[in-house]
């Protein structure tokens, strides 16, 4: 019996460490060490044996059943990791292929200078306002000091829908519907929006376009402020080593009237195309609110001072960005959007 | 305005200083010089030659061939191609080795077998605008006057030797529409005192008024009326001084009549008229008002209808000029005048504004009067004209000036404090320093108990409050002395309403949901103004449209979004996905303007989701569109209050279109484009969605808060139904949600079935039902007996529960 079991023995070992898969292995657990396998058969026929060899015996088997078991999860765990190892290099992929597209789309490049300029004033402590695109012709020009006949309506031929409705000229108008709304409380605000002008559809003209205003009224609030928030926005909006400079101008809704060139931030000031051999470019108008507005707006010009400024974000877009047509705004052609879906800096 | 240095140097020592250097300073101190002009430049070798002989040439019909004396020893031979050249004439030579405008180089060359030493000139060839050009040299050369010396330098004859500054000029600055405006400008800036012109003349015995009446009607619009005579003129050629500064200014020559007027229009900046004594015809002027329908042929031969407010010259019988815009073409000098009216008048510049515009008529008068003449200047200028014509055509001034005067000429007086400029502009001018500016300007003030009293000059009508005072000093200081500060006020934060925070929301997920970002116009055309509008309105129109196409005030985004996709799916873009937030315009609202409504519109055209080499790639369809209409609204905290219903609309999908409802309100529609528009559009299926954006941001969410994470598990039961197949799904899942109460934690459709596997007519759906209690775990109980519920009131909604 004992030579019979150790027979056993070499002949389960020699099948364990001839098997190549786990499912053969499995097979020959099964035969060798399964319920109706040859050591449980010795098991159940101990019964016969004398008494004293009982132990022995029972040892024995239970010995070259351990034995059996260990080596065969010893193979166990080998051929497992080799075919999971297989598996795995079944499952390998081209990592090159492109990824499934995670499509996003992207801000207009208007909204994105627009925002840009709005998020800038706002952590000045301005204000968004907005107000209609068609106008009254008294918010539009005669609240903004440009009573009917005024020359300077001329500056800006405009879209009436009747004698007294127009598409608005400039987003001035919001301007005096704030002060109206205010009631005479000092503000700051930034007033973005579309605005209309007879102009025949150019490479320079639009008849539709965007404008954004700032407009501050307070007591004793300076032109020196204003030169001083113009200085930080140009610096923010076009690089901290801009400078400005201040030109006298005309506006009728402000006195003094102001245009604020930055220096070149393609020459740095040297003269190149952009500033067109200056060194200088125009960005914006500005000026300290006239007595008239503010009067209009129900503010007292003794009492309080403001300051004003507009710019165009089609013209920063094309100067920061170099385009070259301003129909490409309007276009709405893909390609030319797409280009402005990245983060800067 | 064209400004001649030359010219200004009459009135101001311009000094030393370079043309580009006061350009510079004219424009930091307040008005844009636009361009440097130095009409020499590119010009070299230019000379003035004496035409001695001038034969046709032997070999071609249209040339001649020229012995001119350059001051030379010997003539040269000139081939010239002009039909005006003649032996004896005075001319301008550009000799070998000349250079001309645009680079041209002039070399010695043989023209058809004969030599040519060089071109005489034309006008034009030297740089001159063909509109300035007098009209009889318009087409062949320039002839000089005998005086020129030949060999001597030409430019200078021809006022080339010159630069002239264009002044870009802003409406309130009409003063400089003027060389002695902008002579004080420059005095100003350069702190030089100005030289007045000479307007001394001889005058007859005479006194004008005994050949001339004048009566003024309207004297609102006309308060001032100065008429002189002049006799025995010799009208003719002015001299070239006089040409050419005329046409450095842009002006052409005519005769020296005209020429004068012209000239002393724009040495004062007052308009002048010259009327032919003898056309006049009555000896009488009278100003009045049109009448109705009556006609007048102006000086450019067009016959002008007039209104009665339209305020007319007339000779006491029929019109001769419409006041401040233009003279009758039945006064006009001529070549035969011999005796001269000179008009010096000031209009009302809101009369003569009017009456040019609505005659679409505008002249170097009207654009004066219509900004304001300096009253003051008025009758000065008539008299320098009496002089130049006295000087240049051999007139006789007659005695005085027939007058008519009620303007008032008073100055504005400005009282303002040092303080108050220092405090504008947060600076720290000394008191002399500003009155030092102040005597620049040649503003005559006083200063009295620390203020300054100021008689601002009439011929600066744009100085009439303190704060014009503030901008003229400190334009004068100069900006750059501003120091830079920042307002010192209690700080206000800034930031954005919820209606701006929540828009912004809006778009960043229309965009991370992979759509770009279209502005498109707002003016469309009337035939697509309502087209797929959401409500319909009046439509708002344009009085003046430019074009049809842009005459009409959009009511839906959705036409030129669908342009917009048909323009880029033409420029070979497989798909395309572009959204756009703008207001459409229904009038017509409360107080006269159109009620505006921000909207918010997208339109998908081709593929939409997935990935091409992995075969997923899928084409847009309703549900692409609707699940992002369903994410915006869930991002803005309306979920539950949303809901949809089968909708219709012209141009859209009768079977794939549905209303958006916000609170059982319509605030949206979502559809595929109707096959038929499709194709018009060229356009693959396309799906579009239009939201009243306002309607949806004004909506006021649930303040956001923490609800406990379930602590209990959940249990699913899955349940497919068999119904009818126009049954809608969400009939079905209203059933489930009202049957359910609250143990309902969640409903979803988890598959749809039509095959044929199914009878005919009908279809299958089957729902996932999650229920939850948050107090303890369900038992299968609970669970069976709720869930039995639903099944009966699907039951009752005609659906049969599948096995």
């Amino acid at each position: 019996m004992e030579q019979q079991l150790n027979q056993l023995k070499e002949e389960a070992l020699g099948a364990i460490r001839s098997a190549d898969s786990v499912r053969s292995l499995n097979d020959i657990r099964v035969k060798y060490l399964g319920k109706k396998g040859p050591i449980t058969d010795l098991l159940k026929g101990m019964g016969k044996l004398p008494a004293e060899e009982r132990p022995k015996m029972g040892a024995l088997v239970n010995e070259v059943r351990g034995k059996v078991t260990e080596v065969l999860e010893a193979r166990m765990a080998v051929l497992e990791e080799e075919a999971v190892s297989r598996k795995l290099e079944a499952e390998a992929i081209d990592v090159t292929l492109p990824g499934t597209p995670a499509g996003t789309g992207n801000h207009h490049p208007l909204t994105r200078i627009v925002e840009e300029i709005e998020d800038f004033f706002i952590s000045m402590g301005y204000e968004v306002a907005e107000g209609p695109e068609v106008e009254k012709d008294y918010y539009n020009f005669e609240a903004l000091n440009l009573p009917k006949g005024h020359p300077a309506r001329d500056m800006q031929d405009s879209f009436y829908i009747t004698e007294d409705v127009l598409l608005r000229t400039h987003t001035s108008p919001v301007q005096a519907r704030t002060m109206e709304a205010k009631e005479g409380q000092p503000f700051r605000i930034i007033c973005p929006g579309k605005v209309y002008r007879r102009d025949n559809d150019d490479a320079t003209h639009s008849h539709q376009f965007t404008q954004i205003e700032g407009l501050v009224v307070g007591e004793n609030i300076r032109m020196s402020d204003l030169k001083g928030t113009l200085d930080r926005f140009a610096k923010k909006m076009f690089g901290e080593e801009r400078e400005i400079r201040l030109r006298p101008s005309y506006f009728p809704f402000t006195e003094p009237s102001v245009e604020m060139d930055i220096s070149c931030f393609k020459c740095g000031g040297e003269g190149c195309n952009v500033c067109k051999g200056t060194g200088w470019i125009e960005i914006l108008g500005a000026g300290m609110v006239h007595p008239n507005v503010l009067r209009m707006g129900g503010y007292d010009p003794d009492v309080m001072s403001g300051f004003a400024f507009g710019m165009g974000p089609e013209r920063i877009a094309m100067l920061k960005y170099g385009i070259d047509d301003i129909r490409h705004f309007y276009t709405d052609d893909v390609r030319f959007i797409a280009q402005f879906h990245r983060a800067e800096g | 305005m064209k400004v001649s240095l030359n010219w200004l140097n009459d009135y101001v020592d311009i000094g030393e200083v370079s043309p580009a250097e006061l350009a510079e300073k004219i424009t930091r101190s307040g008005i844009e010089v636009d361009a440097v002009d130095d009409r020499s430049e590119g010009l070299k070798n230019i000379v003035v030659g004496y035409v001695l002989e001038c034969s046709k040439h032997p070999q071609a019909d249209k040339l001649n061939v020229c012995r001119v004396d350059v001051g030379e020893e010997a003539p040269v031979q000139i081939i010239c191609g002009a039909p005006n050249v003649a032996a004896g004439q005075h001319v301008v030579v550009a000799r070998p080795g000349a250079r001309l405008p645009g680079g041209i180089k002039i070399k010695k060359a043989k023209l058809r077998g004969e030599e040519s030493h060089g071109m005489i000139c034309s006008l034009q060839e030297l740089g001159f605008d063909g509109k300035v050009v007098p009209k009889a040299y318009a087409d062949g050369i320039y002839v000089l006057p005998e005086s020129a010396e030949p060999g001597s330098d030409a430019l200078a004859i021809l006022g080339l030797d010159d630069t002239v500054l264009e002044l870009d000029l802003t409406p309130n600055r009409a003063d400089a529409l003027s060389m002695l405006g902008v002579a004080y400008e420059a005095g100003a800036i350069l702190s030089q005192e100005v030289k007045l012109p000479d307007t001394s003349h001889g005058e007859t015995g005479d006194p004008a008024s005994g050949m001339l009446n004048l009566r003024i009607d309207a004297p609102e619009a006309n308060p001032l009326y100065g008429a002189k005579v002049v006799r025995n003129v010799k009208v003719g050629e002015s001299p070239d001084w006089l040409k050419a500064r005329l046409m450095a200014a842009g002006v052409r020559p005519l005769n020296n009549i005209v020429d004068v007027t012209n000239y002393v229009l724009i040495e004062y900046g007052q308009p002048l008229h010259a009327f032919d004594y003898d056309r006049l015809g009555t000896g009488e002027i009278v100003v009045r008002h049109a009448g109705e329908g009556e006609t007048i042929v102006t000086l450019d031969g067009a016959e002008r209808k007039l209104q009665p407010h339209h305020l007319l010259i007339t000779n006491g019988r029929e019109p001769v000029a419409i006041a401040g815009v233009m003279g009758g073409a039945n006064s006009e000098v001529h070549d035969g005048t011999t005796s001269v009216v000179i008009e010096a008048a000031w209009f009302d510049p809101a009369s003569v504004r009017r009456t040019s515009r609505e005659l679409g008529l505008r002249s170097d008068a009207s654009t004066r009067f219509e900004k304001g003449v300096d009253p003051n200047r008025v009758l000065a200028a008539g008299e320098r004209a009496a002089a130049l014509m006295e000087e240049l055509a051999g007139g006789e001034v007659m005695a005085g000036t027939v007058l008519f005067d009620e303007l008032d000429k008073e100055p504005v007086r400005v009282t303002v404090s040092p303080d108050f400029i220092n405090e504008r502009l947060g600076m720290k001018i000394p008191f002399e320093d500003m009155e030092k500016i102040l005597g620049r300007l040649q503003f005559p003030y006083e200063a009295v108990n620390g203020l300054f009293v100021i008689d601002a000059p009439t011929r600066r009508g744009d100085i009439a409050i303190p704060e014009d005072i503030v901008e003229e000093i400190a334009r004068l200081y100069g900006y750059d002395e501003i120091p830079k500060t920042l307002p010192v006020a209690e700080s206000i934060p800034g930031g954005l309403n919820p209606y701006q925070a929540k828009r912004r929301v809006v778009r960043r997920f229309l965009e991370g949901a992979g759509l770009y970002q279209a502005i498109t116009y707002s003016l469309t055309s009337e035939k697509e103004a309502q087209k797929f509008a959401l409500d319909t309105a009046p439509v708002t129109k344009l009085l003046m449209p430019m074009s049809e196409e842009r005459s009409t005030l959009r009511q839906s985004l959705l036409p030129h979004l669908l342009e917009a996709a048909t323009y880029n799916t033409a420029r070979q873009a497989g798909s395309v996905a572009l959204y756009e937030t703008g207001s459409v315009f229904l009038a017509e609202g409360a107080d006269g303007l159109p009620v505006e409504v921000e909207h918010a519109a997208a339109v998908i055209t081709g593929d939409w989701s997935g990935s091409e080499w992995q075969g997923s790639k899928r084409p847009v369809d309703f549900y692409a569109v609707k699940g992002i209409v369903e994410g915006m609204l869930d991002l803005l905290g309306l979920t539950g209050r949303l809901s949809f219903r089968k909708g219709e609309m012209a141009g859209l999908h009768p079977g794939r279109t549905a209303d958006v409802l916000l609170d059982g309100e319509r605030v949206g529609i979502i559809g595929q484009l109707h096959p038929s528009e499709q194709k018009a559009r060229d356009l693959k299926d396309t799906v579009v969605m239009e939201l009243n954006l306002e309607e949806v941001l004004r909506k006021e969410n649930e303040p956001l808060l923490y609800r406990p994470v379930p602590k209990f598990p959940s249990v699913s039961r899955d349940v497919a139904l068999v119904v009818t197949k126009p049954t809608e799904s969400g009939t079905l899942e209203s059933a489930i949600r009202s049957s359910a109460g609250n143990l309902l934690k969640e409903v979803r459709v988890f598959d749809v079935y039509e095959g044929d596997k199914m009878e005919e007519g009908m279809k299958s759906i089957a729902f996932s039902l999650t229920y939850q209690d948050p107090e303890h775990t369900l038992t299968d109980e609970e669970v069976t007996e709720v869930h039995h519920r639903v099944i009966e009131a699907l039951e009752a909604e005609g659906a049969k529960v599948r096995s």
